[in-house]
Parts: structure tokens; C-alpha cells; sequence
């Protein structure tokens, strides 16, 4: 067991993992942060993305003991309070998502690619998203989502 | 109180945003493996990895000593308890089938099957146990190749003697609803057109992004299952029957369910290992599964070899079409797997008014994960095999491929139509499909385009596919099941109750897992009852609160599921209408009801309904015998299917030197009826088309020749990410139908069957004049590529060369037998 303390969503956690731990194994198990979820095994569907110190990172490629002194914020972090994340906005009313389940992982990923780029193409969105896989929308209103996500982050001015 | 009423004028047809998302997009979410209950033990499977073995012995002392291991169950230990796997479809009396073990006893079929399980108290510990699991196997020869196996020649079942499980025939002639195929065959060959194509509908996977979680709790009276399923009802009955529990003793809760595409349409050997680890140990027990493990274990689908004939006369107006299926079923028969290729028999005469037609299935056993439903089933290999066809037989007449579909297909005026194969066709327009897609498309724009790349040899080459389908779903009417001797009828209940605050619960037997129910019925109650949208809840996916139920499947929970809700709000009002009357003084017949209120015609009284339902909770002032409840139930047969129709197109770049594709434009105009929420069915169509593309372009399950699935995880089964897929432009015509009260047609499987033709007409429409008229799905760039540079200019329109093609070398024909078992199973 390795003794970590670790932030997330604002608030600080100690806990003993075994170090084989993964962090979003840590996230549901132990912190109850059942948000973030595992969609696969090698890191390709991107379900479990969260941020690491504010960058997106997938939950089921790190240890828990790699986030020690670490922050992490999950999609049950992202609003403020009642106040919900323009990108959480901007899937509700795009409709860009149907069963959910790839969702949180989506809305991170896209939250820090537009933090690394506020007015992101089309081109740009899709390869910002390829390693997020959704099997319902086909990406279509996703891509819109981020879109408008987008502008709605840069104070409207898309 | 202000309120101001920014309602629409009718929530039906308004794009309202879901309530579902609420919860959704901040991960407040309830998917099965978010469940924790206290003393929860987790399970881990052992799974065989041959394809067909016998098990000599499994040795699990060393795992029952491992850490906080609380017990090891194998075949042995619950031969005599665990039952049997149910097929609810038997398509002929004769139909073969092997008894199906959750837990293998003494041989394993396929790779992937459950030869033991660990129960531990943690998903680790289990995990790692399992891997002390020591099983001896005896390997057995293994059928794998689909041609192969139909002709015997390894058996996947030594005990049934042969791999043929049944043959099913549909025959127009035999059946009095068209003529005789063969006479219309023998006609064509002289001076008329035969096409004869052989077309491979490659193996899926449904690839639902949420893994199975099972949970179960054996500490109540009841037992309570948590299934991360499409059908909880289903779950319920076969717990039932498989384990021999009362079937009142058992309830089954569908949570949060992420995705399904038919994926989750069964009821799985997991489920009822779940429940025997339960009951063992006393205590809940839960099993998720890996990625890996549900890509090998879940069931596959798809899966077909299709030999078609086509016949025609010489100016392109089909006069019969011949259908000799072979399917691959794997290693079992599953909930529906005998009867997908059955849900295709009537549909391979799609749009069009053939006078003759034969259909005939063979379901064929494999030593693979067992095949069954997947988005469409049944019906996307049918649209893909006619689709394809309609492309070929415009070239040898010589006219553009919406020119050849508007010589046969059904016109407008001739709805309601009874197709060759005895359907009737309520509603349709395909003309006006067709021309809004052109225009919306720039057809003659592109064919122009075309016309320029092709005379100046450019190397990117652009091609246009079509695809004009219809589909039935809203399964089913239940007598139409029964005929087809499936075991279940295809209603659906609903029950309508009034809250004495005004509120109103709906409880549908639907269970939705992305499809929006909740918005979609909230909006159709809405207007129903007058009640505002936000004041609707709907309650679905638990058997104790939603006791009647055929849940979620086949494009039928609108035109089915809304209907039931719709039947029981509309018994809410004549029971409230009694009410309002006494309230009002006036007879029954005089109160009208309108925008929730009910008045006396022809005066000012009203009673709103809030008031109604007021006066029934109280039961102060209720007519002499009332009973004092409003809260209704509805169960609802449909008398036919729902038959969707749009018209699909595709543009298509091929590098020629490389044979990448990038697809450069698709326009979809769909018909499917009245529509209650036109946000959501553009993401239906959305996601169906991409499903589809995915089958033309980029998936398939890929075993190697020893049985393994190689395309075993995401890395390899590769379903497309954003940035392989393109915006699409999705639009609607609209004729009602004329079998459900809104006029709605089913519309979730829709994109998904009309796609994938699009997009294969395309790719070999751009490479046609280079010699190809045929390319494999998928088709990767290896495969175009190949196409490009075998062919050898014998793909042109040669009436003589189509009618007699069918020889080794052509790209979607099975080589001689010996290739094909060299490159594995496909």
C-alpha cells in the first residue's frame, strides 16, 4: 500500500492504494466519483477522461500514485455549483449525446482542447476528439457541441 | 402567481431538449457498475480460449486459496442447476440446436466461452485468481469458414450430425402473393437481363460503449438483478424459466443503460452466472466485463453469405429476384439468432414492385461467439444486397441508378401497396424522397464533377452511390410472430398515473438506453393531457415498477411503446371526462376536452384537469359508484409493421493510387412519419448512418484460422472516431403512417440500413471504369486498391459477362475452398 493525497473536484483526499491502482479505479471505487467511467482496456475509447492539473488525461492509463500532490477534476467537478460548464451547456442543447455513457469522457476532452485552442475548426474539433469514441451520435452534434461550446467559452465571440 | 406559458403550440414535433441530459452531462449517472451494496462480491470469468475443445479437467484449488477468494464455481459444480440457454425463435419445427450451458461443462464451442468463475471481494483479487484457473483441454477441430461449415465439413457439434441448424423458405409463388421466380429467371436469360452476385455481409460487433455489468442482491424476498440490458422484461421471464425461481420472486432493474444496438437485445450466460454466485454465496454479487471480454463474448452480428439472381427485362424492369442465403450463426443459438435473417426475407424487395420472388435461408453453425441482433437486423443485409443490385442492373441498361429504381419502384398513388411477399406498405413517398435529396445533395453537380475527373484520368476518382430503402420494424404485430413461430407476441403496455399535485406518471414497458424516451413520451403526454412537459415523469426499466413489458428493440418503442401511452392517457380523459361532467352539471356527452381543461359545449363552465384530478383524489363529490382513480393502462397490438423509407446519397473520393476513400458528401432525406422530436431523430439517423458507414468502410470481426478473434479490443475492432466520419445532411419528408394514432414510423435503425449500399455503390461507382464491379466490405484501402489493380476491364456492361460471372477471382466470391480456409474465417 502507498499512502497518496490527492485533490479532486476541490477536495483533498488521503488514502492507501495498492500501487497497481488505477486512477479511475480510484476515482469510482474509493472516492465514489462514479462520473468517469470505463468504456475499455487499452486506452482507445477515452470514456474515462478526467483532468490532471487542468489537461486532459485518461483515467485508465495512469496509477493512482502518479496523481500524489496532483489535482484532478472530474465531470462531476466541471460546474460551478448550480452553474453548469458552457460545454456541458452546449451538449444538452446540441444534443450531442444519447445513452451518455461516452459523455463526461467527451465534454473533458473537449473543455481542454479548446482551452489549447478557443476557436477550434471543424478539422480541428474531429482531430481533437479522435481519441474519444461515441457509438450513438455518429459526432455530428458532437462536433457542433464543441463548436458552440467554444464560443460560449470565449464569452460568445466565436 | 405569474406564469408566463412559453409552451409550444404542440409539444409533438417541437425539438425539446432532453430531460435525460440533466443528469447525464454532470456524471450523475446509474449505470449498473456504479452499484455498490454492502458485502458485494465480484466475479471474474475464466473463459476457454479454444474454439471447440473438450475440458479433460479443471483444477481450481490453487484459485479457492487465493487471497480473499470466497468460492470457484465450474461447469461441474452447477451442471444440474444452471439450465439451459434460451433461443426464443425456432424458425422451423425442425430447427437444430445444442443445449447451451452458461457455465461449459464438458466441452467448449467457441473461444471466449465460460469454463469457470471466480468469486471474490474484489474485481482484482477475482481477476487474479482466475488466473489460476488450470484447465486441461482436449482441442477438437474447429468449423470456422461459413462455406466450409455448410458443407459438414468439420462439425461445430459433432452430436447434431451436421452444421445446418435449420432451412427457411419464402416463396411468392408457393405462397400466392407474386409469381414463380424461376420462370421469370428462364424468361430473362432469353433477351432479357440475369444478374447473378454473390455479397458477403461481413461480421460485426456491436460495440455498445458501456461493457456489461451484472449485478445481483439475494438478500430480499425478491431477488434483485441489475442488468445493463436492453430487455428487463425478457430478463425477468428467462431468470425465470432457465433457473426455476418464481418468476414473481425475481426483479429485474435496467438502470442507466449505455447503448445496446441489439448488443443487449439477449439473455446472456454472465446474467445467469451472476445469479448462481448470488444464491451460492448469499451475498450481491457483481460482473463487469472487460472490453476485450465483451467484444469475444457478446454476441457478433451480421455475418452472411448472399447468392442472388436478379432478373430483368431489357429496358431494366425487374420481373423476379432469387435469394439464397447462408448465415453464420456461431457456436449457439441466442435469444433471436435464428430469426435476423428472417427479419431480411421480406425486405430484399424493398421499394420496388417485383411480381416474383424466393427467399431461402440456411442457418448454419460455427465454432465462434454466436451471432443475433445488431442495429437493423436482418434488414441492412437485405437493402445492401438489392441496393447493390439495382446499381449493377443500371449499368447493364445503361441509365442512372435513380433512373433504374424509379422504373420499379411503388409510386405514390399506389400506397397502400401489398408487396410481393404479402406486406402492406401503409404510407410512402419515394419520389418526393428522392427529389429533396437530389436537391440537397447537388446531384447533377457531382455527376458533372465526376464526368470531368474521369476525362481528365485524375487519381482521385469521385464516385455517387445511392441507397432508396425501406425497412419494417415496430416489431411486431403478434400474430404476424407468431406465424413466424417466434414465442413472444410484439405488444407493449403503458399506464398513464395522475398525481394528486397534478403531476403525471407514465410507466412504459419500453427501455430505453439513449433513445430519449423520457423527453419523446413526456412531449406526447404533454399534449395529450395539457399538462405542461416538465410536469410528465417517465418511469421505465424496473420490473416492480413497470411490471408489463417488451421493452426495447427493432425501431418499435414509438410506434409500438407511445402508442400504449398514448391509449392509456386517452382512458385517463374518459374516466376524468365522467368526472368533470358531475362537477359541471352536465352530461357526458356535452363536455368537450381540449388543452387540459374540460368545458360544457357551448357554454363557459369549465373544470381544468388538475381540478379533475383534485375531485378523484379527494372522492368528496365523485358520481354514485365512480371509483375514485383516473390512473390508466393501455396495451397495445399492432396490426402492422411501420415501413420507414428515405433516400440516401453518397459521394465518395478513391485515390486510385492508394485506394484510400474520404467520403466527401452524404445526404439523407428520410420518411418516417409524424415526428415527436425532431433533435432527436436527427440523432437517430446520425448515429445510424455512422454505424453503417462503419460496416462499409472500417469494421469487422476477424477471426484467425485456430478460432482466436483477432480484432479482440478496441485497437483492432476499429469503430470510427470523430475525426474518420463527416457533418451529414439529414433532412425528412414526411407521409404518415396510417396504422398509429400520430402517424410516427420507426426511425432507430433506419441510417444504419440505408448507409452502407451508399457508400459501397459510391466507392465502385468512382472505380467502375477502371473494370471494378464489386469490392468487399470493408472496403479498406488494401481491399480498393486490390480491387483497382486485379481488375482487368471485365467489370463493364456485358449482359453475357453478369450472367455467367461467377467464377473464382471475382473480389466478393468465395475463392476456392482452399483460400478460403488459408486466409481464416472471415
Amino acid at each position: 500500500m502507498t499512502r497518496i493525497t490527492v485533490t479532486v473536484d476541490g477536495t483533498r483526499y488521503t488514502d492507501d492504494v495498492e500501487p497497481r491502482t488505477l486512477l479511475v479505479q480510484y476515482l469510482r471505487d474509493r472516492l465514489g466519483k462514479v462520473g468517469t467511467v470505463v468504456g475499455c482496456d487499452t486506452g482507445n475509447c477515452g470514456a474515462c477522461t478526467v483532468h490532471l492539473d487542468g489537461r486532459s488525461v485518461k483515467s485508465c492509463q495512469l496509477l493512482a500514485v502518479q496523481t500524489d500532490g496532483h489535482e484532478v477534476t472530474t465531470i462531476e467537478g466541471l460546474a460551478n455549483g448550480a452553474t453548469l460548464h458552457p460545454m456541458q451547456e452546449a451538449f444538452r442543447d446540441c444534443h450531442a449525446l444519447q445513452c451518455g455513457f461516452c459523455t463526461p469522457g467527451m465534454i473533458m476532452q473537449a473543455v481542454d482542447l479548446v482551452t489549447e485552442n478557443p476557436h477550434p475548426t471543424e478539422a480541428e474539433v474531429r482531430e481533437g476528439l479522435e481519441g474519444n469514441l461515441c457509438r450513438c451520435t455518429g459526432y455530428h452534434n458532437i462536433v457542433k457541441a464543441v463548436q458552440q461550446g467554444a464560443g460560449a467559452m470565449s464569452g460568445g465571440q466565436s | 402567481m405569474t406564469v408566463v406559458d412559453d409552451r409550444p403550440a404542440t409539444e409533438v414535433g417541437s425539438p425539446r431538449r432532453r430531460k435525460e441530459d440533466a443528469r447525464l452531462i454532470v456524471g450523475r449517472t446509474r449505470w449498473t457498475d456504479n452499484l455498490t451494496l454492502p458485502g458485494m462480491l465480484h466475479l471474474a470469468m475464466v473463459r476457454s480460449p479454444y474454439a471447440h475443445a473438450r475440458i479433460t479437467s479443471v483444477d481450481a484449488d490453487a484459485a479457492r486459496q487465493a487471497p480473499n477468494v470466497v468460492a470457484v464455481l465450474t461447469g461441474e459444480d452447477v451442471k444440474d442447476i444452471q439450465g439451459g440457454l434460451p433461443c426464443a425463435w425456432p424458425i422451423t419445427p425442425d430447427q437444430k440446436a445444442p443445449t447451451h450451458p452458461s457455465i461449459a461443462v464438458d466441452r467448449v464451442a467457441f473461444a471466449g466461452e465460460i469454463v469457470a468463475v471466480v468469486i471474490a471481494r474484489s474485481p482484482g483479487e477475482a481477476r487474479d485468481a482466475a488466473e489460476l484457473v488450470d484447465v486441461e483441454y482436449d482441442e477438437l477441430p474447429a468449423a470456422l469458414e461459413l462455406k466450409a461449415a455448410a458443407a459438414d465439413q468439420t462439425l461445430a457439434h459433432p452430436d447434431l450430425g451436421t452444421n445446418t441448424s435449420a432451412v427457411w423458405t419464402f416463396d411468392s409463388g408457393a405462397a400466392g402473393t407474386g409469381g414463380d421466380v424461376e420462370a421469370a429467371i428462364s424468361a430473362a436469360r432469353d433477351g432479357g437481363i440475369v444478374i447473378e452476385r454473390e455479397y458477403r455481409q461481413q461480421r460485426l460487433i456491436p460495440a455498445f460503449m458501456e461493457p456489461r455489468s451484472f449485478v445481483c442482491d439475494p438478500t430480499g424476498e425478491q431477488l434483485t438483478i441489475w442488468s445493463s440490458t436492453q430487455v428487463p422484461h425478457f430478463v425477468r421471464i428467462f431468470t425465470a424459466a432457465v433457473l426455476g425461481i418464481p418468476e414473481s420472486k425475481i426483479r429485474v432493474i435496467a438502470p442507466d443503460v449505455g447503448g445496446g444496438f441489439g448488443g443487449k437485445l439477449q439473455f446472456t450466460p454472465e446474467e445467469v452466472i451472476t445469479v448462481l454466485a448470488a444464491r451460492h454465496t448469499g451475498k450481491p454479487c457483481k460482473y463487469t466485463e472487460t472490453r476485450s471480454e465483451s467484444l469475444v463474448s457478446a454476441h457478433h452480428g451480421r455475418d452472411q453469405w448472399q447468392k442472388l439472381t436478379l432478373a430483368a427485362t431489357a429496358d431494366g424492369h425487374v420481373t423476379g429476384l432469387k435469394v439464397e442465403l447462408l448465415a453464420d450463426m456461431g457456436a449457439y443459438l441466442g435469444l433471436v439468432t435464428p430469426g435476423v435473417p428472417i427479419l431480411g426475407a421480406f425486405m430484399f424487395n424493398a421499394i420496388y414492385t417485383f411480381p416474383a420472388y424466393h427467399f431461402t435461408c440456411r442457418n448454419v453453425f460455427t465454432n465462434k461467439t454466436w451471432t443475433d441482433a445488431y442495429r437493423g437486423a436482418g434488414r441492412p443485409e437485405a437493402t445492401y444486397a438489392i441496393e447493390r443490385l439495382m446499381d449493377e442492373l443500371a449499368v447493364e441498361v445503361g441509365v442512372d441508378p435513380l433512373e433504374i429504381r424509379e422504373r420499379n419502384w411503388i409510386r405514390h398513388e399506389q400506397f397502400p401497396f401489398t408487396s410481393v411477399c404479402g406486406l402492406e406498405y401503409d404510407s410512402g413517398n419515394y419520389e418526393a424522397a428522392t427529389a429533396r435529396a437530389k436537391e440537397l445533395f447537388g446531384y447533377d453537380d457531382l455527376r458533372a464533377e465526376q464526368a470531368r475527373r474521369r476525362a481528365s484520368n485524375d487519381p482521385v476518382q469521385l464516385g455517387i452511390g445511392v441507397s432508396t430503402f425501406t425497412e419494417m420494424c415496430g416489431l411486431a404485430p403478434s400474430r404476424v410472430l407468431g406465424s413466424l413461430s417466434y414465442a413472444a407476441g410484439g405488444w407493449e403496455a403503458a399506464s398513464v398515473r395522475m398525481l394528486p399535485t397534478g403531476k403525471v406518471e407514465v410507466v412504459t414497458g419500453t427501455s430505453p438506453h439513449g433513445q430519449g424516451h423520457e423527453t419523446a413520451w413526456s412531449q406526447i403526454v404533454a399534449d395529450r393531457l395539457g399538462v405542461p412537459f416538465e410536469d410528465v415523469e417517465v418511469l421505465h426499466g424496473d420490473t416492480q415498477v413497470a411490471h408489463k413489458g417488451l421493452d426495447t428493440y427493432g425501431s418499435r418503442s414509438l410506434v409500438v411503446g407511445a402508442e400504449a401511452v398514448i391509449r392509456a392517457a386517452d382512458k385517463v380523459i374518459e374516466k376524468a371526462r365522467v368526472v368533470a361532467a358531475h362537477l359541471l352539471e352536465a352530461s357526458v356527452e356535452d363536455i368537450d376536452f381540449a388543452n387540459g381543461s374540460f368545458t360544457v359545449r357551448g357554454t363557459d363552465s369549465a373544470q381544468a384537469m388538475a381540478e379533475v384530478v383534485w375531485a378523484a383524489f379527494s372522492a368528496h363529490n365523485l358520481p354514485d359508484g365512480f371509483e375514485p382513480n383516473l390512473d390508466s393502462e393501455a396495451t397495445f397490438d399492432p396490426v402492422s409493421f411501420s415501413f420507414p423509407h428515405g433516400t440516401h446519397l453518397c459521394a465518395m473520393e478513391v485515390d486510385t493510387e492508394t485506394g484510400q476513400t474520404t467520403m466527401r458528401k452524404y445526404v439523407a432525406v428520410d420518411d418516417i412519419g409524424t415526428i415527436v422530436n425532431p433533435l432527436i431523430v436527427h440523432g437517430q439517423v446520425h448515429g445510424g448512418i455512422v454505424q453503417g458507414v462503419a460496416q462499409a468502410l472500417w469494421e469487422e470481426a476477424v477471426y484467425d484460422d485456430a478460432g482466436t478473434l483477432v480484432s479482440g479490443s478496441l485497437v483492432d475492432y476499429t469503430i470510427p472516431s470523430s475525426a474518420d466520419t463527416i457533418s451529414l445532411t439529414v433532412d425528412q419528408t414526411t407521409s404518415p403512417s396510417t396504422t398509429n394514432t400520430l402517424g410516427t414510423k420507426g426511425v432507430g435503425e433506419a441510417g444504419a440500413i440505408a448507409s452502407t449500399p451508399a457508400v459501397v455503390n459510391a466507392i465502385v461507382d468512382a472505380v467502375r471504369h477502371l473494370g471494378v464491379n464489386d469490392i468487399r466490405m470493408p472496403c479498406t484501402p488494401e481491399r480498393v486498391w486490390t480491387a483497382i489493380r486485379g481488375a482487368s476491364g471485365s467489370g463493364g456492361p456485358s449482359t453475357a459477362a453478369a450472367a455467367s460471372h461467377l467464377g473464382a477471382g471475382a473480389p466478393n466470391h468465395d475463392p476456392d475452398s482452399g483460400a478460403a480456409t488459408q486466409g481464416g474465417a472471415q
